[in-house]
């Protein structure tokens, strides 16, 4: 509770509302003793005198009554109403809700159907209704707007309890023979109790408005006794002559309501956890980039991807995590390259960061750069990012369900990724659709083409993925895990798919993968990381014949072949760094069965042991690769 | 399709249903004689003894409802005495106006609000969210009758762009002109709350889809950021920006009782007004019952709207 009333406090606005609104409240229940006028004292002679006269700061109305003393009782009378009938919804509605929600069964359903009935009504109807009956007056209108959101509170707090009902001390209680009545009073109605004030603290401002409302149509407060609305519905008439009459009490509900409302905002974000962390951001169209230094190294010239020195960070409230710490690679057109790693190696990231796919807020690229064909791609202008996006670098993502776009067919989604870089008509595009998803060997790929995502298999879903990284031939396709939500059988199709694909038509792929049997079937070269870093690379032969990092060779060890679906990496003892707090030296040393001092001191170096064979290790677990 | 909306309208009847009980329940609590309370205090012995016949009022309560439902199914609601003519005749022509009124305030908002939704979350912690954020928030704080009275005021009165108020102009020919000239004011008026609850909503549903993973997929096809938010997001976002729509005409309908009244609209919610204060209880009834049972058919359309956009829905 404390917790929550410093989050509200920080909430600046909804702290603004809440000092307004005590203010408001305050004076409402000062108002008898305060030094005012008599609000019901006409005095005729003195009528409609504008504001700030002598003797009158606020004027006066039609009938010479001062408007300040009849303001303040106005307030009080609309504060009371307000309150009273979100006091009489509340109790009456969670009662409701409670006894529909405990006893659930026939008595639940009967009394929902009931209240589904009460809020197929527009509400003012209703209200309507009730004041047809009872006879226009304030007390009736009070009872109006209860009675007209009751059912609301009903709904919420049968939730909620239903919740509540089946929790085991509820259990306990019953079997140790307490009553349904004394079971609801002391173990249900103290835990719906914070949510019954909270929804009538955010509804309170509705009552105060809607109460106004019926007044203001005259079937509310009765002259001379007068809210804020029935002030407001008589001030109506000398609305053009008279303007201040109808400003003094509108303005004091647009304060009121206003008020309520910044303090429901305020009450609403202190208890939703995702607002409060700021989570709910949008990620922007490019990652945020903000590189303190350029590594200025030259590309090299023949690579088609090269990465140099990538550094990607999430900045989440003061943490800062290094999810890529500074990774070096280099694909060659027409190559297979496999990233591997266990989950939050900075793999996907690495991947994501190349074409600035890295939700940001809260991601930023902080170093390095990546050269498409000698040209860099970090901080490069968003529109030559998008332009290469899906035309020369292609995406592969993990479960197609999530990364398809739920509402469209596959086929618009495949003509949409076409004619996002080229201008075809809509009939070749589809065309150039179907021919796609036969090309990733779709059966029926005419009929399938009108299919939505959620009516294909996962194992199609996928091939609907390919293809649509197909669709413009690009150089290169980042596939980022692109089997692992897939069933074995199928991950094999996909695999050989995928290896088909890349020698008919000589496109480089860099695959992501925790998977070594994988990397065993489709890859030339590997590169291994951990923790935000490459710790060994390779070509895919070397790696396997003769691992040199000990975190390689204990991750081998670890996924023996293909097929041996989502194994995990828990074989290695101890979990990875969490990447917010890196220790010095390896990053592997806690985990590590050949760890040594030295290991903790001081940067280690990816070091050259071969040709193609890089590792980052200070006792590698062969020194030399022999030529 | 065909069969999802029949299916719709079947589980309707029940609701339907309901709604004739309870209205009928609510008038049934007037007290005294139900006859002198239809006919007022000034009813001769006659007429009262006419009424109880035509409308079954000696008969008890569940009899009463039974005969009320078979004249409500056939289109008979009743005679006002006030206005001395059929309740559904007067009912139907100042639905017209409610409608006229109400549904360009509808359209209104749902263009206005999900528009301002969608820039205010492309856009978000920029200087469009926050004038956005702010606006909605005076919004929905602003009572809509002391709005439309400030409209008058300013719009009116002082520049006087617009007519005070009516649906007609008294002299003059009844077009199409005439109509919008009169219909501006109400219309913006009954839209500002609407506008400000679809807006925010509108923002929220796009943030959260913004995040999902098809959108990552859409950018790395390279789609434009105009074709990723109006697209792919806005489409996605609908799904959950509907339902609302269809809640919020509910308010909007409701609201249209107070704009009524400020610009003196011959609609329906001024005619209940008079009538409740006049206490012609069957015009009130029938008025109630029609209009409830118009949102409930407007609730099936937005359903049906619903599983078009989303072919996930079974239909
Ligand atoms: S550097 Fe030391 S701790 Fe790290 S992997 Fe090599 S031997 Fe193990």
């Amino acid at each position: 509770m404390m917790a929550f009333l410093k989050l509200l406090a920080r909430n600046q606005l909804a702290l603004a509302g809440l000092i307004v609104m005590g203010l408001v409240v305050l004076l409402a229940v000062l108002t008898p003793i305060l030094p005012l006028a008599d609000p019901d004292v006409t005095n005729t002679p003195a009528r409609f005198t504008p504001p700030f006269s002598e003797g009158a700061i606020l004027g006066t109305d039609h009938l010479g009554r001062d408007l300040l003393s009849r303001l303040m009782w106005g307030t009080r009378l609309s504060l009371a109403v307000g309150f009273a009938a979100a006091f009489i919804a509340a109790t009456i509605g969670a009662a409701i809700g409670i006894i529909s929600g405990y006893y659930g069964g026939r008595t639940d359903n009967i009394i929902m159907r009931f209240v589904d009935v009460l809020m197929a009504f527009p509400y003012i109807l209703l209200a309507l209704a009730i004041v047809a009956a009872l006879g226009p007056g304030l007390m009736n209108a009070l009872i109006a707007v209860a009675a007209v959101n009751i059912p609301f509170f009903a709904r919420n707090i049968r939730g909620i309890t239903v919740g509540i009902a089946h929790k085991e001390f509820v259990d306990a209680a019953r079997l140790a023979g307490l009553s349904d009545a004394k079971i609801i009073l002391t173990e249900i109605l103290p835990n719906v109790l914070p949510v019954i004030v909270i929804a009538m603290s955010t509804t309170v401002g509705w009552m105060i408005l809607e109460t106004a409302g019926l007044s203001f149509l005259g079937l509310g407060s009765q002259p001379p006794q007068a809210d804020l609305g029935s002030m407001l519905g008589e001030a109506r008439s000398a609305l053009i002559t008279n303007p201040h009459t109808s400003l003094v009490p509108g303005v004091m509900i647009l304060i009121i309501v206003m008020a309520i409302n910044l303090l429901g905002d305020g009450v609403r974000d202190a208890l939703d956890p995702r607002l409060k962390s700021g989570a709910l951001s949008r990620p922007l169209p490019a990652t945020l980039v903000a590189r303190d230094r350029q590594t200025g190294e030259t590309a090299d010239g023949t690579a088609l991807l090269e990465l140099s020195q990538l550094e990607t960070q999430f900045h989440i409230g003061p943490r800062i995590y290094r999810a890529v710490g500074g990774v070096d690679l280099q694909i060659q057109p027409g190559e297979c390259l496999g990233l591997i790693g266990e989950s939050g190696s900075g793999k996907s990231v690495t991947a994501l960061s190349i074409m600035g796919l890295v939700a940001s807020p809260p991601g930023k690229i902080t170093g390095g750069s990546v050269y498409y064909r000698g040209e860099e791609l970090v901080g490069a202008p968003y529109e030559l990012l998008r332009s290469l996006r899906g035309r020369k670098v292609a995406y592969i993502f993990q479960d197609p369900l999530a990364t398809l776009h739920p509402l469209y067919t596959v086929g618009d989604q495949l003509i949409e990724a076409v004619r996002v870089h080229r201008k075809v008509p809509k009939a070749e595009a589809r065309a150039h659709a179907i021919e796609l998803l036969k090309s990733v060997r779709i059966p029926n790929a005419e009929d399938r083409v009108d299919n939505y995502p959620h009516e294909m298999s996962g194992g199609m879903r996928q091939r609907v993925g390919i293809a649509m990284a197909l669709a413009n031939d690009p150089d290169v396709i980042i596939a980022d895990e692109p089997t692992t939500a897939l069933d074995v059988t199928v991950q094999a199709q996909i695999l050989t798919l995928l290896d088909d694909l890349r020698r008919e038509r000589d496109v480089a792929i860099l695959f992501i993968t925790h998977d070594f049997g994988v990397v065993a079937q489709l890859c030339d070269r590997v590169a291994v990381m951990y923790a935000g870093r490459i710790v060994e690379q390779g070509t895919t032969d070397e790696i396997l014949a003769t691992p040199a990092h000990p975190y390689t060779r204990r991750l081998m060890a670890c996924v023996p072949e293909l097929g041996g679906g989502r194994r995990r990496l828990e074989a290695i003892p101890g979990l990875p760094p969490v990447v917010d707090k890196l220790p010095a030296g390896c990053a592997f040393a806690d985990r590590c069965d050949k760890v040594r001092a030295a290991c903790r001191e001081g940067n280690i170096t990816l070091d050259e042991i071969g040709a193609t064979r890089r590792v980052r290790c200070i006792a590698p677990e062969i020194e030399e690769v022999p030529a | 399709m065909g069969r999802y909306i029949l299916r719709r309208l079947l589980s309707a009847i029940p609701v339907l249903i309901g709604i004739s009980v309870i209205v009928f329940a609510i008038m049934a609590m007037i007290p005294g004689d139900p006859a002198t309370a239809i006919l007022g205090s000034y009813a001769t012995p006659e007429n009262v003894a006419e009424l109880n016949r035509d409308l079954g009022l000696d008969q008890p309560l569940v009899q009463r409802y039974f005969i009320w439902l078979g004249n409500l199914v056939q289109g008979d609601l009743g005679r006002s005495f006030n206005l001395n003519r059929p309740v559904l005749d007067e009912v139907l022509e100042r639905f017209n106006a409610t409608l006229i009124l109400a549904g360009t305030a509808f359209i209104l908002c749902s263009f206005l609000g999900i528009a301002a939704g969608v820039i205010s979350a492309a856009r978000q912690y920029g200087f469009a969210d926050k004038a956005i954020t702010f606006a909605v928030l005076l919004g929905i704080s602003i009572p809509s009758f002391f709005l439309g009275m400030m409209m008058i005021l300013i719009f009116a009165v002082n520049l006087r762009w617009f007519p005070v108020s009516g649906m007609w102009p008294i002299y003059g020919t009844r077009d199409i002109w005439a109509l919008i000239d009169h219909l501006t004011m109400p219309a913006l008026a009954l839209a500002v709350v609407a506008t400000g609850v679809i807006a925010r909503l509108s923002r929220s549903a796009m943030l959260e889809v913004l995040r999902q993973d098809f959108i990552r997929t859409a950018r790395a096809k390279g789609v434009r950021e105009r074709g990723i938010i109006w697209r792919h997001a806005l489409r996605a976002a609908m799904v959950s920006i509907i339902p609302v729509l269809g809640i919020q005409a509910g308010f909007v309908l409701s609201g249209a009782v107070y704009i009524e009244r400020v610009f003196q609209w011959p609609g329906i919610g001024q005619m209940l007004v008079d009538a409740i204060l006049r206490r012609d209880i069957l015009l009130v009834q029938g008025g109630v019952v029609f209009v409830a049972a118009c949102y409930v058919l407007f609730n099936i359309i937005v359903d049906v709207a619903q599983s078009l956009l989303d072919p996930r829905i079974k239909t």
